[in-house]
């Protein structure tokens, strides 16, 4: 049995989320749209791929990104647990790079309730923390009928403590601006 | 309105105040003169007394005063911190009286009515300023008089003291050039044989109001009193920075936070008298071995609020090392803009206000010109389609357009290996196989020649956005004055 997408999409707030795959940017950038008030994007300095804010608007309005250039995952984190404590900006999204332990995904767990916020880890694949609330795994697919206006994707819960598994096709239409849950060609 | 009975002012005359200030610091046996550019001829601005018994003069070119004077030592002058020394010298000069005002470019005026007997009596208080200003080695000319007309004529031209009430008995025998005239007025009433104070005071009065205008008889009448002249004492440049020393050394980072507070409260209310914000601080602690240390905070945006600048020093005084102790805690605002009270209203939200503060938070511990914004540029290169900029400031601004898709994540070119002016069928990126599954493009982009940019160098790029069979949707851009095909970014 399928859950209803709309009970795992958008996050929960006050909790902290993972995502993972080659989707995982689109994820949160769609994950922003669906929200109000300013985003907090993590990223470390010395990495030379970086967010491109013109095609980040066909999402959500680049003036309402902060990035934040830090100098490692420790900063990183710990920049993110003010953050999210503070409770200012009610989405902090993070890109790690390394495998995160059971203490700090708690301590970002923590940090989330208090300030009644929603982190976002993007995470390389198998890397996740115990402590998530959620994990999703996002794969790009093929545009089977070939309309390029839109951006078909695998989006897969792997992880999910408040309830069950699930899979979904969805695609985000540009001129809409809008997620859209389709069943895949074929199915 | 006073009427002048009793009133009695100094004017402070520095002859050779720019000379004197450099020689302070650099003092010189020989004649010396400071050198001003004026047009393009070096001319002497200021020399001292040796270089005056030379026969050099102000205003007299630099060659030529070699020529009189081989021996001559000169340096150039800076006009900018010679009014910065007079400013200083009318601080100092409060020490006499509270009423002190600059007086042209080299001069101070002091209203010491009913300060003299402080020093001793009007005699004691002269000596005692010629006698300091003498161990600053700084020349002064110091006149004294029931106005300050008549003590700037005392002080430029007839050194010493008027009596109380002797009125035109003291000017009498000045020249009329004492009556801060100009140049022309003076040579004309030279030519009228009206060369000292004495004869003008004579002389019928409307005559020399028709032939003169009234200037000239408002400014005899002001040096003999008949004409009120106030002196105008300048305002102290507002002062943010407050201390607290304390009789026994503290330690406990609570009490250094307990007594940051209190200095806090105090200049912000500074700050709020002046309606500004302070834009950065600094706290300097000193310990007892006279060692200090510094946490320097800055804000994202002005704030004169106790409550929300506190907690931002709580990281920096957690690092520093008390050792035996501290004894006294100074804090600066070293950078302050204006801040106008605002209407309070509750239609404002206090969302911004919470933004500001998280961005000094945070920059507190990355720094804070590591929280950027983007703003748009109006450039088509993809990567120059942006400004990034500190969030602190500066002002998001809007609207972005893009007519074509973009991708959401740009990486440096990373090259594959492919062939002709259509994307390749099959090609390995990243370790991976990917098959094209459907190409849209080209798009070609020229480079912007008027700026030079080494990664644009290969000339003309044809951008192709390519989905492959994997699912991925990549950036793909092939150079066709330079064969080749690298990947440059990433669509959602």
């Amino acid at each position: 049995m399928r859950p209803d997408f709309t009970s795992c999409f958008p996050l929960r707030k006050a909790r902290v989320h993972e995502a993972c795959g080659a989707g995982a940017t689109g994820f949160a950038a769609i994950m922003a749209a669906q929200i109000t008030g300013p985003l907090l994007w993590l990223r470390e300095g010395w990495r030379a791929e970086i967010l491109n804010p013109v095609g980040l608007a066909a999402f959500l309005d680049p003036a309402r990104v902060l990035v934040a250039q830090v100098k490692d995952q420790t900063e990183g984190l710990a920049v993110m647990e003010e953050a999210l404590r503070d409770g200012a900006v009610p989405l902090v999204v993070i890109e790690l790079g390394q495998p995160l332990d059971l203490t700090p995904g708690r301590r970002l767990q923590l940090a989330a309730k208090a300030g009644r916020t929603t982190g976002l880890c993007l995470i390389p694949e198998g890397m996740g923390s115990n402590a998530a609330e959620t994990r999703w795994r996002c794969t790009p697919v093929l545009d089977a009928e070939g309309r390029g206006d839109s951006t078909p994707q695998h989006w897969e819960i792997i992880k999910n403590k408040a309830g069950t598994l699930g899979a979904w096709h969805v695609r985000w239409d540009w001129a809409a601006r809008r997620l859209d849950v389709v069943s895949p060609a074929g199915e | 309105m006073f009427d002048g009975i009793g009133r009695r002012v100094v004017s402070m005359w520095f002859p050779r105040l720019a000379s004197d200030r450099v020689l302070r610091a650099h003092p010189v046996a020989g004649p010396f003169a400071l050198v001003l550019r004026q047009g393009n001829a070096d001319r002497l601005h200021c020399l001292n007394a040796a270089a005056e018994r030379q026969g050099l003069s102000r205003g007299m070119p630099l060659s030529d005063a070699r020529a009189f004077c081989p021996d001559l030592l000169s340096r150039p002058a800076d006009p900018a911190r010679d009014v910065q020394f007079l400013q200083v010298l009318r601080r100092w000069a409060t020490r006499y009286c509270p009423w002190v005002g600059l007086d042209g470019e080299a001069g101070l005026v002091l209203d010491i009515t009913g300060a003299a007997h402080l020093f001793g009596g009007e005699g004691a208080m002269l000596a005692d300023m010629r006698q300091r200003l003498a161990r600053a080695g700084l020349a002064v000319r110091l006149g004294l008089g029931d106005t300050r007309g008549a003590a700037w004529a005392l002080a430029h031209y007839g050194e010493g003291p008027a009596a109380p009430g002797a009125g035109l008995a003291a000017l009498r025998d000045l020249p009329v050039a004492a009556l801060r005239l100009e140049a022309e007025t003076t040579v004309a009433l030279h030519r009228l044989g009206l060369r000292r104070i004495g004869d003008l005071a004579a002389t019928a009065r409307a005559p020399i109001t028709r032939r003169f205008g009234p200037d000239v008889l408002r400014r005899l009448d002001a040096a003999l009193g008949h004409v009120p002249e106030a002196i105008t004492p300048e305002t102290e440049p507002p002062h943010y920075g407050v201390r607290l020393t304390l009789p026994d050394p503290i330690g406990l980072q609570g009490d250094v936070m307990a007594g940051l507070a209190r200095l806090l409260d105090q200049l912000c209310a500074k700050l709020k008298a002046q309606e500004a914000g302070a834009r950065a601080l600094t706290l300097t602690l000193r310990r007892v071995d006279q060692g200090a240390q510094d946490v320097e905070v800055r804000l994202a945006r002005p704030a004169r609020d106790p409550a929300r600048i506190l907690p931002l020093f709580e990281r920096g005084v957690a690092g520093i090392d008390a050792g035996f102790g501290i004894d006294q805690l100074r804090l600066d605002a070293t950078r302050v803009e204006p801040l106008p009270a605002e209407q309070a209203s509750h239609v404002t939200c206090d969302r911004g206000d919470r933004l500001d503060d998280l961005i000094s938070r945070l920059g507190t511990r990355i720094g804070l010109d590591n929280i950027q914004r983007f703003l748009p540029a109006d450039s088509h290169i993809p990567e120059r389609g942006f400004l990034i900029a500190p969030a602190a400031f500066s002002d998001p601004e809007g609207p972005w357009v893009s007519l074509r898709p973009r991708p959401l994540r740009l990486f440096p070119p990373e090259p594959i290996a492919g062939q002709g002016a259509r994307p390749p069928h099959q090609f390995r990126w990243r370790r991976m196989r990917l098959t094209t599954a459907r190409a849209t493009g080209p798009e070609r982009i020229a480079p912007e020649w008027w700026l030079e940019d080494e990664a644009w160098r290969s000339g003309l790029r044809d951008y192709w956005q390519v989905e492959t069979a994997e699912g991925r949707r990549l950036w793909l851009f092939h150079t066709p004055q330079a064969p080749g095909w690298f990947v440059q970014g990433e669509f959602a």
